[in-house]
């Protein structure tokens, strides 16, 4: 699988990673190319938290984390490229920045995609498969278990499936944090989060609350693109 | 690992909004074989509409339109890995039934077809599939809905590359709602008959300030600047049908439309992304289409 810019999972950070100990300072930035980011704005609303729409890579500065929303990943693909985020959003998860893909947001952040084989940003150590449980007739609404790290029981989450894709692997790097049944449906890899099912539909603030931490805990050395 | 209990549920209304919510800030795209298919998901459509012809050509040729032929439909929805949307004729409920079977993710009960029924829509709450419908007005806009739309796009009138009644569909559905941000209790109800609309979707509205389910522009959607002008009124995406592949240079048009989208409020990006387009679809004044021509009068 062909990486857009190359191995970047060896090189240094480019500048200094973002500071933002006081939620208060927090701004959350959430990709809106296309696809709906305005429900995972409006969700961060609810919980106080500043976003701002993220069309091209000056849009990035300030932000201490990203939402790669739900959309056509191939549609998104294209946009990337054409506004220069596809590198931007390298430079910024190498600096640290907190990012966190749903649904066509995880296809972008995976290092591997069948179903076709498509480029990806790969900052996740997953293979994932598009489309994997059929069409539209086939989306579904479920409930499953959010159990990330640091959490002391598993939580009970609403999970809304759209024309979702599966994670078919797991590599080392990335570390499960959900499920529907024994299906891993996220994963954390550092600052970097993805899920295949869409937290913004869904009922709980949980894993936009989780995000948002994330984007406030100190980067350190375990934390910064890879764990 | 322990077992859950089984909740899974499918064609809930918010699985069929929540697919038009993934198609915000996209471009929906008519084609009418694989070829253009593939040319849409590439120039980076977020949705195709299979049909046999295009509203151009429809409107030209008259004719009963029906839905397309199932090998047709099936042909595109193989060629790409986007979302594949088919349209069926207004009322005419075993064309959508047939659709669903063939596994279509979005049904459009389109005006650009023939009318089946001309007193009911389909009840399209029997669906597991959601439905987009054309509207003109906001009652028109909330009886949709209270036969269970997912998505409502304007009207405009296809086939014409001409904007001007995707325009007045907007501008009047984004005024009625004001109004009815404007009005006590007492009122609603009054307007709710003006509007032939349901009591509980005009408190709705009047509460929210926005329609419950997501709106898109349809009909004369020829350039760039034409989808930046509906994005700017308010539509969250857009339709192009015949505008795209009735262009000198769909491949180039269609990505550029799609970009428009994109940077709908940005007229530095829009005047490079317009640039050298080759020619648009050739256009209709809608003034000298007769009243029995005009496309956007079919369903009520």
């Amino acid at each position: 699988m062909r990486q857009p810019n190359g191995d970047v999972r060896t090189t240094p950070a480019s500048s200094p990673p973002p500071n933002h100990a006081n939620r208060d300072d927090l701004v959350i930035g959430v990709l809106a190319l296309q696809g709906d980011f305005f429900a995972h704005g409006k969700r961060l609303e609810e919980l106080g938290i500043r976003w701002r729409r993220v069309r091209e890579p000056a849009d990035l500065a300030g932000t201490a984390g990203i939402i790669l929303p739900g959309g056509e990943s191939t549609t998104l693909l294209r946009l990337l490229a054409s506004s220069g985020l596809d590198e931007g959003l390298v430079d910024y998860w190498r600096s640290g920045g907190a990012i966190f893909g749903t649904c066509a947001g995880l296809i972008l952040l995976a290092r591997t995609v069948l179903n076709p084989t498509q480029q990806s940003l790969g900052f996740l150590d997953v293979t994932v498969q598009r489309n994997a449980y059929g069409r539209q007739i086939d989306s579904f609404e479920t409930r499953g278990r959010w159990s990330p790290p640091g959490a002391s029981e598993p939580t009970d989450i609403e999970m809304v499936f759209i024309r979702a894709p599966r994670i078919v692997q797991v590599g080392q790097k990335a570390r499960p944090i959900a499920w529907h049944q024994d299906e891993i449906v996220a994963v954390q890899q550092g600052r970097v989060l993805g899920a295949t099912f869409h937290p913004e539909l869904g009922a709980e603030y949980t894993v936009h609350e989780y995000f948002a931490r994330l984007c406030v805990a100190e980067v350190t050395a375990t934390t910064k693109y890879a764990s | 690992m322990t077992s859950q209990p089984e909740t899974t549920r499918h064609g809930t209304l918010r699985l069929k909004v929540g697919l038009a919510e993934m198609l915000k800030g996209g471009v929906i795209m008519d084609v009418t074989n694989a070829e253009q298919a593939r040319i849409a998901e590439e120039a980076g459509a977020v949705a195709v509409m299979a049909l046999e012809r295009v509203p151009a050509d429809i409107r030209r040729s008259g004719g009963v339109a029906r839905m397309a032929d199932p090998k047709k439909i099936r042909e595109i929805m193989d060629a790409v890995t986007i979302p594949v949307m088919a349209k069926c004729r207004i009322g005419h409920f075993a064309e959508a039934q047939i659709l669903e079977a063939l596994g279509v993710d979005y049904i459009d009960e389109s005006e650009v077809l023939t009318p089946a029924d001309e007193e009911y829509h389909i009840d399209k709450f029997q669906f597991k599939v959601p439905f987009v419908c054309g509207a003109r007005d906001l009652g028109e806009a909330l009886r949709r809905i209270a036969e269970g739309a997912a998505l409502i796009r304007t009207k405009g009138e296809a086939g014409t590359g001409n904007i001007v009644e995707a325009v007045r569909h907007m501008r009047l559905i984004n005024r009625q709602i004001k109004w009815l941000t404007t009005l006590g209790d007492e009122e609603l109800v009054t307007a709710a008959k003006q509007l032939g609309a349901p009591l509980e979707l005009v408190r709705l509205v009047a509460r929210e300030g926005k329609l419950p389910v997501p709106n898109f522009a349809a009909g004369g959607i020829a350039t760039p600047a034409d989808a930046s002008l509906m994005m700017q009124l308010g539509a969250e995406a857009v339709f192009v049908g015949s505008g795209i592949f009735k262009s000198s240079d769909p491949a180039k048009r269609a990505r550029a439309i799609v970009e428009a989208v994109t940077n709908y409020d940005r007229p530095d990006v829009l005047a490079r992304i317009s640039e050298d387009l080759g020619e648009p679809m050739p256009g209709v004044d809608v003034h000298e289409l007769k009243e029995q021509e005009l496309l956007q009068t079919r369903g009520w």
